[in-house]
């Protein structure tokens, strides 16, 4: 099967910032691998590693085989890129802008403009093909710079970071326009928003602090986290003791418990008696983010002190 | 697949000239009137006696404007568009890429050529062969200019501090250097403070050959020396410092 694999990749800048530290991982390359993180996690730098515009300070990747550093003339063959503020060329129109991009990637001008006017049909951005970028709203800019790439032959996608400022109802269309573009191809995406890349991903995967917190699905991720339901009571409610888990208390003074399958049952049971009122779900990205990034961030403390042993990967 | 030079190379010529032009006019009239305001001036105030040297001037201030515009246009698309991480990441070629964009600031600097063209042959009316030198040294002036640009491009990060360079460099090199009139209007200790430019030595070689300054042989020589000579060197330069990805 194709894949995307990365041995021990990392990137130190200027010789002392580490932006990533021994990322390592395999991942089918295949529909949606969602890349998430905080700000300065070190997920543009892989993607830009992965798409090869950077040069990795030590490590190796590949996707279906082909090396990212050794290879990456071949690679870029196969794969299109629409970089973190990325922006539409203002005096042009959508149609120009993909017609000139498919042509800079080297088809001749007439196959450059069938292909062109048939992305911007796919995202019905036909009526849109002929205005200036400039007049376009942020949405359809975003929609123009993926009509771009999905035009093109490249086989795997990287887009980095596609949503952000986005208004809710205008990051629901792009998502449209992700499922179409991973029909038929490999999409790897940042991104901020942790419901994105629950409703997008098939592969999911995290940083945090420039390394790699967690790889896998969804669910298997939910799978291998210490707690994986959260129960919520209201403001004022009395709260069971917890022999296994975590207790928050919001600002309202609404309280979440995090604990495992067993605890859960057995606090909502006591809930249940008592007659509290109460809501019990599994764990949501949200909740595994802030778990698995909070312990990504414990340890690069621990390993930061003199003597500890600190690098871990998936 | 088979990819096609070509069609890299028009896209270059589409993105940076034809579609702004066609989408912006009033750059183009921009483009057209700054080699001519000086002309205009010049010709008034010296009562049409310098008016070959000022269209030589204003064919070398359009060639230098051009090398100049791609350091611009280049950090444009590369910083604002983020254009050139587009192009690094798919089978683009940098080489390609580099004269496409090139030229594509001929072509946008076409319409001011063709007037002063015109104006070449109603005023300096030059036989073929001094068209020719005329031409190769314009040629040279286009490369160093564009060498010049495109080593600022790589090295800048910023926009507004790209075009800041861009103005700067286009005043010093074609407005105070004697590209609009003869060198010798100079007073000779700062006289030596002309050949420190480039464009000096192609209005030189420009003047000579339409008759307008008198140099010995050997000057209009190594005048061709000297501007070739620097073109080469920048070119290797410049193909070997060039940034198209990050390290």
């Amino acid at each position: 099967m194709d894949q995307l694999i990365t041995e021990k990749l990392s990137k130190t800048y200027g010789g002392s910032s580490m932006a990533l530290q021994d990322v390592s991982f395999s991942a089918p390359s295949s529909g949606i691998l969602a890349l998430i993180g905080r700000n300065g996690a070190g997920k543009t730098t892989l993607v830009r590693i992965l798409a090869t515009e950077l040069a990795p300070t030590s490590g190796s990747a590949s996707i279906n085989g082909i090396d990212v550093v050794r290879e990456d003339k071949r690679l870029r063959e196969r794969i299109a890129i629409v970089p973190q503020e990325a922006r539409t060329i203002s005096w042009m129109t959508p149609k120009q802008s993909t017609l000139t991009y498919l042509m800079w990637r080297g088809f001749e001008y007439s196959e450059a403009k069938k292909r062109a006017e048939e992305s911007l049909a796919r995202l019905k951005l036909d009526k849109y093909a002929d205005t200036l970028n400039r007049k376009l709203s942020g949405g359809t800019k975003r929609k123009a710079l993926a009509a771009m790439v999905l035009a093109s032959e490249a086989d795997v996608i990287f887009l980095d970071e596609p949503t952000t400022g986005l208004d809710p109802i205008s990051r629901r269309d792009f998502w449209e326009i992700l499922r179409e573009l991973a029909k038929d191809r490999f999409i790897f995406l940042t991104t901020h928003y942790l419901e994105e890349a629950e409703q997008l991903a098939d592969t999911l995967a995290v940083l945090g602090g420039g390394r790699l917190v967690a790889v896998g699905t969804v669910s298997s991720i939910r799978g291998r986290i210490r707690y994986q339901y959260s129960i919520n009571l209201p403001a004022g409610s009395p709260v069971p003791g917890v022999a296994q888990g975590e207790v928050t208390t919001g600002r309202s003074g609404e309280v979440q418990i995090l604990t495992n399958e067993d605890e859960a049952f057995a606090i909502s049971k006591k809930l249940s008696v008592a007659g509290s009122r109460f809501s019990i779900r599994p764990v949501s990205l949200d909740d595994i983010f802030f778990q698995l990034v909070g312990e990504s961030t414990q340890g690069e403390q621990e390993a930061a002190a003199p003597g500890a042993d600190g690098g871990w990967s998936a | 697949m088979r990819r096609s030079y070509s069609s890299q190379l028009v896209a270059a010529i589409l993105v940076n000239s034809v579609y702004e032009m066609k989408n912006y006019p009033i750059n183009l009239v921009n483009t057209v009137l700054s080699p001519l305001s000086f002309l205009v001036v010049i010709d008034f105030v010296s009562k049409g006696a310098l008016i070959g040297q000022a269209i030589e001037g204003g064919l070398i201030m359009s060639m230098f404007q051009s090398g100049m515009s791609l350091q611009g246009d280049i950090s444009h698309l590369k910083n604002d568009f983020k254009l050139q991480d587009m192009l690094v990441s798919s089978p683009a070629s940098p080489a390609v890429y580099v004269i496409g964009m090139a030229a594509s600031e001929i072509i946008y600097n076409l319409p001011a050529l063709a007037i002063l063209v015109i104006l070449g042959g109603i005023y300096i009316h030059p036989g073929a062969f001094q068209a020719v030198e005329l031409t190769a040294a314009l040629g040279l002036m286009f490369l160093t200019s564009i060498t010049i640009g495109f080593m600022f491009a790589t090295l800048s990060s910023d926009i507004v501090q790209s075009f800041a360079w861009s103005r700067l460099l286009t005043t010093i090199f074609t407005a105070i250097t004697p590209v609009y009139y003869p060198i010798t209007y100079i007073p000779l200790p700062f006289r030596y403070l002309a050949y420190l430019s480039p464009t000096t030595y192609v209005a030189e070689i420009m003047q000579s050959v339409a008759g307008s300054l008198k140099l010995g042989e050997a000057s209009v020589i190594s005048d061709w020396l000297i501007i070739g000579g620097l073109a080469a060197v920048l070119l290797v330069v410049v193909s070997r410092n060039a940034r198209w990805k990050e390290a």
